[in-house]
């Protein structure tokens, strides 16, 4: 519902608010919260509401192009390395390992600071850290399901390697994927706005929550309503990300459904 | 276990060396010539000619990356252009106060988490168990960057109780410690839980509450500290979280340790110092990994023998 709630705003966002998000009302700047603007106007007099609204459609287009190129790569390489084994899954397992070894969203800071601030380097670095879960997770079903029955009978019908993995192997991981995939767009809104909080994602003036936070902060004393609402826009988003994932993994769990039936 | 250790050492030598390699290579992601994008545009050609004469820019890349290893073997990460000093220095000046904020917000973690995660677990499917879980999705749902700011306006601006920023006593320790600890907390507490459930359906635990010993016996005593073995992995895997987490938390409290300095290297296109912040944390993490495993085995003799 919150999800769903957050998608619908952000698409009716221009319906649902008369300001536009980069209007300025300069003699207004840093109002509180009003009838007229319910979240308040930001140190350049912006309807504050406006601009969650217009950075929800950013978090969200980057949580699903990150997590989109991120489970496709994932999905490849950990079933190549999986069915495969040997140096295939020697030379991807390796890398795996050193990219694992740079904890969070460490590396995208790294290549952010070079390749400079922009969305398109954000959804690249976080492309570039976020296979990696996918990978792992697939490798681990595929081991398991090249040994299953029906997938050693399709191999010894004749089936092509890549018709065994696109139609019985990589299916069989696709419930686990859906769960890593529901979460993994938490965590890339959450990165998103970590990055651009630390200046080094979204550029203004494109409305981003991590961004507004970012320019909160000059202004915790005199304005703090600069930094509660996109920050509660953040947390309500991720926590139904997160909501919906736990009831999704709950629901697809093999055990649960044995135990039910 | 020596077998075990030396197992584990020796998977952990290709990672480091992997790391190093990365980045090495981030410094030639730059677009353009890194030289240029050091100094600027308005940089003079005798400038950038120096740059990279400095930096070894114009050898060719395998005696670059030669230089940059051996380097790194001798404890050598080059000299920063911002500060004109050995990276090195300036890393080492700092690793106390991160090491002080990374094991006091560890700390909090563990106080908050393990009695949060134990009642859960105990009142099972009551509201303690909701309310506890519900606090602990929360927890991980709320960004650090959000709950920092919100902790100072609440606790510092209008209760006044603690400093909004800086390092010093240990008042200033308070709110960058709880706001980086409070993710790690939520899940330790799921963690908590879950473990110490498995532990209770144990049929040891159906004998010890037969032997007539009290349901606070039963839990802290025999169960609780059965389930911490995967406690304990959880806290040393999650370190890694804790040292990017510095890195935010750091930066909202202006707290001099080496995420603060790696996002001011970052602001002055310091890139051997951005690379030398960036090699420490995750060197840092891999031997904190590494640490976790050798535990872990001997902890549990079953891993050993894996």
């Amino acid at each position: 519902m919150i999800v769903l709630a957050t998608i619908l705003a952000a698409l009716a966002g221009p319906v649902l608010v008369p300001y536009d998000a980069s209007a300025q009302q300069l003699p207004l700047r840093l109002e509180g919260p009003s009838r007229a603007h319910w979240f308040g106007l930001d140190e350049l007099g912006r309807d504050i509401l406006a601009r969650i609204l217009s950075g929800a459609r950013v978090s969200l287009l980057v949580g699903l192009v990150v997590v989109s190129i991120s489970a496709s790569v994932g999905i490849l390489l950990g079933s190549a390395a999986g069915y495969f084994g040997g140096w295939v899954d020697d030379v991807i397992s390796r890398t795996m390992d050193v990219l694992l070894a740079f904890p969070g969203i460490l590396l995208a800071i790294a290549m952010v600071a070079v390749l400079g601030p922009s969305l398109t380097n954000v959804v690249l670095a976080l492309s570039v850290i976020g296979w990696v879960s996918y990978a792992r997770l697939v490798r681990g079903q595929v081991l398991r399901a090249r040994e299953l029955e029906f997938v050693q009978a399709a191999r010894a019908l004749g089936a092509k390697t890549w018709r065994v993995l696109r139609r019985h192997v990589i299916p069989t991981t696709l419930p686990a994927v859906l769960v890593q995939a529901t979460l993994g767009m938490a965590g890339a809104i959450i990165a998103e706005a970590s990055l651009s909080f630390l200046g080094l994602g979204v550029q203004p003036p494109t409305p981003s929550w991590g961004t507004m936070l970012n320019g909160g902060r000059a202004h915790l004393l005199d304005a703090p309503h600069l930094t509660i609402f996109p920050g509660l826009a953040i947390a309500i988003l991720v926590l139904g990300f997160n909501f919906l994932g736990d009831g999704l993994r709950d629901a697809l769990d093999p055990k649960r459904l044995t135990a039910k039936s | 276990m020596s077998r075990f250790l030396l197992r584990r050492l020796l998977l952990t030598v290709p990672v480091l060396f992997g790391v190093a390699t990365l980045v090495f290579a981030l410094i030639h992601l730059v677009p353009g010539d890194p030289a240029q994008a050091m100094l600027g545009e308005g940089a003079s050609a005798q400038d950038l000619v120096e740059l990279r004469e400095r930096l070894g820019l114009n050898r060719p890349l395998l005696v670059q990356y030669t230089t940059f290893v051996s380097g790194l073997v001798r404890g050598d990460l080059g000299l920063s252009l911002s500060r004109n000093q050995p990276v090195t220095t300036l890393i080492l000046e700092r690793i106390p106060a991160t090491a002080e904020l990374a094991f006091a917000a560890m700390a909090v973690a563990i106080a908050l988490a393990i009695p949060l995660g134990i009642a859960a677990a105990v009142w099972r499917g009551t509201a303690v168990d909701q309310a506890a879980m519900t606090l602990a999705l929360l927890g991980i749902s709320v960004p650090n960057f959000w709950l920092g700011p919100l902790m100072a306006i609440l606790f510092s601006v209008e209760l006044g109780w603690l400093p909004v920023s800086g390092r010093g006593s240990w008042r200033h320790l308070v709110l960058p410690a709880t706001t980086l600890g409070a993710a790690l907390a939520a899940i330790l507490a799921r963690m908590t839980r879950a473990s110490l459930l498995d532990e209770l359906r144990e049929l040891y635990v159906l004998a010890a509450a037969a032997r007539g010993a009290s349901r606070l016996r039963v839990v802290l005593r025999h169960a609780f500290r059965n389930s911490l073995i995967p406690i304990v992995t959880i806290i040393g895997l999650q370190f890694g979280a804790v040292l990017t987490g510095t890195v935010i938390t750091e930066t909202i409290f202006a707290w001099p340790g080496i995420g603060r300095l790696l996002i001011q290297s970052i602001g002055f296109r310091d890139y051997p110092l951005v690379q030398g912040c960036i090699l420490l944390i995750a060197v840092t993490y891999v031997v904190m990994n590494l640490l976790t495993d050798v535990a872990y085995g001997w902890l549990d003799p079953r891993i050993r023998l894996e």
